[in-house]
């Protein structure tokens, strides 16, 4: 998944827990059916609280890129 | 001539900065402290409020009384931050010019903001909400009770937990438990922010048979149905709603253009000083630090930048910066509490709830007054280090 398909990019890196959760609740909060948001996290807790709530709140984890000191998930909004 | 200090804000952030900069400048500044109402609330009080265990007539005082007498107080509310001018504009059509400005506008409660909220919830987030959450309370005689959350970051993490176990026990005392269900409806996937602090509550919470609804954040309330749906697809049911109002910061940060995503100040962590803008400092709720929004971290982060303004007028380079210190407690019912105490580097280690520590909470909420204002707590007080020695 290219970063450009990304309707939306936030960058969380360096936001503790659960500043990075919460700023991908919000950008889904805001966003339409369809959007692809993309979340740039450095903190350890986003790899099973960012997957977990995706599954709960029954959107779709396109994908999960680890990076050098981050990792890059890409959530579609699926309604 | 002396400088010129404004501090937006008299909450405990503002009176103490206030306070710091007039005992250490005394005529080489004039400090004015711009407030819109000239009362200064102890808002740790409203939980206690809520739950019938304190009178809402100790929780507000003059702001006068709680200033130095060389301290201006403006009782009006301030509407737009020039910066280029260096001038703050008053609603009333004043102006006030300053060499240096401090920040403390605090955060907005915005319950419209969760369609039904105003109808069908009660919060502890305000006086008026606390009291009427105590009558709504009083009334009650059994049934379910949800807490939840419409909205991170909200002040004072601990307080919707601390509210939860202290219904509880309230409910118990009162011989209606056995008839209700107490849930904790939790925007994460667990009951708190912090997640030591969540390995040492949620266990109490499963004891005490309190329910646990992990990733629930509120998204509507439906009052005549009296149900709560969440952004995550879920319903509950409730006879009694007990929610945390959406926050964001001030009218007038926004209106200044000094506000980013939420009104919140992008604020530098160490020096306390907004990123877009010079001999200006930032302090307490308004900012969008990763890290409590709190009295205490207001009430931490004040000597830093008393000291921090206080070099630059004497023209020396500041030295003290702030390293994220944080101490709050959190009460765990049954007269007991344990004790949160961290910075950006050290997340906290809570030791177990005690009675010791809940009386160390009901003298600070007697001693507040007379002592975090004025800047008499000394200032070892609250150092994580003290939790790393094991004690």
């Amino acid at each position: 998944m290219a970063t450009g398909t990304a309707t939306r990019s936030i960058d969380a890196r360096g936001m503790p827990c659960p500043g990075p959760l919460m700023s991908l609740i919000g950008a889904i909060r805001e966003g339409q059916i369809g959007d692809l948001i993309e979340v740039l996290s450095s903190d350890e807790g986003s790899k099973t609280d960012i997957p977990a709530w995706v599954t709960k709140a029954k959107h779709d984890l396109v994908e999960t890129v680890p990076e050098d000191g981050f990792a890059r998930f890409i959530v579609r909004k699926v309604r | 001539m002396p400088a010129r200090i404004v501090v937006l804000g008299g909450g405990v952030g503002g009176t103490l900065t206030a306070n710091l900069l007039s005992r250490e400048l005394r005529r080489d500044a004039h400090v004015t402290v711009v407030d819109p109402t000239g009362m200064h609330v102890y808002q740790p009080g409203f939980l206690y409020v809520a739950l019938g265990q304190a009178n809402g007539r100790w929780l507000a005082r003059d702001e006068r009384l709680l200033l130095r007498r060389d301290v201006e107080l403006v009782v009006e509310a301030a509407a737009r931050v020039d910066h280029e001018a260096g001038v703050v504009h008053l609603a009333r059509g004043g102006a006030l010019p300053y060499d240096y400005l401090v920040l403390a506008t605090g955060a907005r409660l915005l319950p419209e903001q969760v369609p039904g909220m105003l109808e069908g919830a009660h919060d502890f987030y305000s006086l008026d909400g606390s009291l009427r959450l105590r009558e709504a309370l009083r009334a009650f005689d059994g049934g379910d009770i949800r807490i939840g959350i419409a909205g991170i970051p909200y002040k004072c993490p601990p307080a919707p937990v601390e509210f939860t176990l202290m219904l509880e026990q309230h409910l118990r005392e009162r011989g209606i438990r056995d008839r209700s269900t107490v849930t904790l409806l939790s925007p994460l996937n667990r009951a708190f922010t912090i997640e030591s602090a969540s390995k040492l509550v949620q266990p109490i919470m499963e004891r005490r048979g309190i329910e646990l609804t992990t990733f629930f954040n509120v998204e509507e309330v439906d009052p005549v149905a009296r149900t709560v749906s969440s952004l995550e697809g879920e319903k509950a049911e409730y006879d009694l709603l007990v929610l945390v109002p959406p926050h964001r910061g001030q009218q007038v940060i926004e209106d200044s253009g000094l506000g980013t995503t939420g009104g919140w100040i992008p604020t530098d962590p160490a020096t306390l000083q907004p990123r877009t803008v010079d001999r200006v400092f930032a302090i307490g709720d308004a900012t969008d630090l990763p890290i409590s929004k709190s009295g205490s971290t207001a009430h931490f982060e004040a000597p830093v930048v008393a000291s921090r303004i206080a070099s630059l007028i004497r023209g020396t380079a500041p030295r003290e910066s702030y390293g994220g210190r944080v101490m709050c407690f959190l009460e765990t019912g049954n007269r007991r509490s344990t004790v949160l105490r961290f910075d950006y580097e050290h997340p906290p280690i809570p030791p177990k709830p005690s009675w010791h520590w809940h009386a160390a909470k009901a003298l600070f909420n007697r001693l507040y007054w007379h002592t975090v204002p004025q800047g008499r707590i000394p200032e070892r007080f609250g150092r994580p280090s003290k939790d790393r020695s094991g004690s």
